[in-house]
């Protein structure tokens, strides 16, 4: 048993949690991007797309995942494919977030009233300037507060990271533990971490809706 | 019947549009030559919006022609059809203008992307057709601080900038408070008086007797009457119509 004072858990948390933050921007911004094709490519009605894409959203909505984690990282080992934790974990998060976003964004645009793409098509604008000048800014104030939201599922969803070897600050935390024989503290430590990074990102989340609600 | 078509600027044979199995224009024949003002009269469901959304692609028909200015209406060609619309304005029921953009910009947003208009010339083209529709001070306001009229006229303004061949106007003034839509109708007329071609569908029969050289009566997806005012509104032929002009009274 090595003994750790709480303050060296707590630096050591601190470090690990560097890696929780670049899984996790690694996965928002993957998703965002990936998210964003899968949405444009859906709302040019492409034949056999918005199925495809609808199916893809079903497919990572309703599995776990941590089964997720598990079939990028074993399930392409299988294959004789050598995954690192790093890259299974941030393609299966940004997977993941990208089904989300797809889906939270298609509802922002679809809450865009149907006469505003009518008054861009009688106007002759082409699909990208349809998207780009008129749809996307009104659907961006409206796409701000879940995506934000979406943001703090992110950061959690890491700590599953954890199980296939990734070490972020949950992994951290059950190395610590194994050394110190502490669960409670060190736990209550991680979880203190967790709520430092994701608390300042709803209560932004928050103000952006109120914000909304008072610029309308 | 041929001399005809060539100075005709929408050219309609034998539309036909289905949604399913519902047939809601059963083989519409019109032909509107240039500077021409049809109004578009009948009960809701008769097919008369759904046409006029036909003439700029916004509805797509299954059988038929449609011309616009010579060039047929291709759906899924997306060059042909934005080609096309650079030819036709619209003015909805509900104005639709773009809340997130200023009036001067909404007005100049079209011109910039699609044609390519210099900012400086687009500037005062936006500039001189708001003071046109009566809103010369209003190109810094955002389209939420204007009353329904003043909105409905900055969309004739927008419209306008594309300098279309051919004006849609879908029930403009239904959405409007009554005293508002005078001063609607007073900016499509001086549209009519400086030659423009206009359809439009619309519920102010006085406005149609007053400014349309034709009338069309629509009926169960058909044209079930067509002629100058006095004829449509005088001397209706058909009991359909009797009945439909009967009912406004």
């Amino acid at each position: 048993m090595v003994d750790f004072s709480v303050g060296q858990i707590l630096w050591n948390l601190l470090l690990a949690a560097r890696w929780t933050v670049v899984l996790s921007a690694i996965a928002f911004a993957g998703g965002g991007v990936v998210g964003l094709a899968l949405l444009t490519a859906r709302l040019r009605r492409w034949p056999g797309v918005p199925t495809a894409v609808s199916a893809y959203v079903h497919v990572f909505q309703g599995t776990p995942l941590l089964i997720q984690l598990f079939l990028a990282y074993f399930g392409l080992g299988l294959f004789g494919i050598d995954v690192s934790p790093w890259v299974a974990a941030g393609g299966a998060l940004t997977l993941y977030a990208s089904a989300y976003l797809t889906e939270i964004w298609r509802g922002c645009v679809d809450a865009i009233p149907r006469g505003q793409w009518e008054a861009a098509d009688s106007l002759a604008l082409s699909f990208g300037e349809k998207l780009r000048h008129v749809v996307a800014p009104q659907a961006l104030r409206i796409a701000i507060a879940p995506t934000v939201g979406f943001l703090v599922q992110v950061i959690k969803g890491t700590a599953l990271a954890s199980i296939i070897g990734f070490i972020e600050l949950t992994k951290t935390g059950t190395m610590i533990t194994n050394a110190t024989f502490r669960p409670f503290t060190v736990y209550a430590c991680v979880a203190l971490m967790y709520f430092a990074l994701c608390w300042p990102v709803s209560a932004f989340s928050k103000r952006l809706e109120r914000k909304m609600r008072r610029d309308r | 019947m041929t001399a005809d078509s060539a100075f005709s600027i929408v050219d309609i044979k034998q539309l036909r549009k289905r949604y399913g199995t519902n047939e809601v224009l059963k083989g519409v024949d019109l032909d509107v030559k240039r500077g021409e003002v049809i109004a578009i009269i009948g009960k809701s469901g008769s097919g008369k919006s759904t046409l006029l959304r036909c003439i700029n692609g916004l509805e797509e028909f299954q059988e038929g022609t449609l011309h616009v200015d010579g060039q047929p209406l291709k759906h899924g060609d997306a060059k042909a059809m934005r080609e096309l619309r650079q030819h036709v304005g619209m003015i909805f029921q509900g104005f639709n203008l773009f809340p997130h953009l200023s009036v001067g910009r909404n007005v100049m947003l079209a011109p910039s992307l699609v044609k390519k208009t210099p900012q400086d010339v687009n500037d005062a083209t936006a500039r001189r057709l708001l003071a046109r529709v009566g809103l010369a001070e209003k190109f810094d306001a955002w389209p939420d601080q204007l009353s329904g009229g003043q909105q409905q006229r900055v969309a004739i303004a927008r419209a306008l900038a594309m300098q279309p061949s051919v004006m849609l106007c879908d029930e403009i003034t239904s959405a409007l408070d009554p005293e508002l839509v005078g001063e609607v109708l007073k900016v499509v007329e001086s549209l009519a008086e400086e030659g423009m071609t206009l359809l439009m569908v619309t519920h102010e029969m006085n406005f149609a007797r007053k400014v349309s050289d034709r009338v069309v009566f629509m009926h169960a997806g058909r044209i079930h009457e067509i002629g100058p005012p006095e004829q449509v509104f005088g001397a209706p032929r058909t009991p359909e119509l009797q009945q439909f002009l009967a009912t406004l009274h």
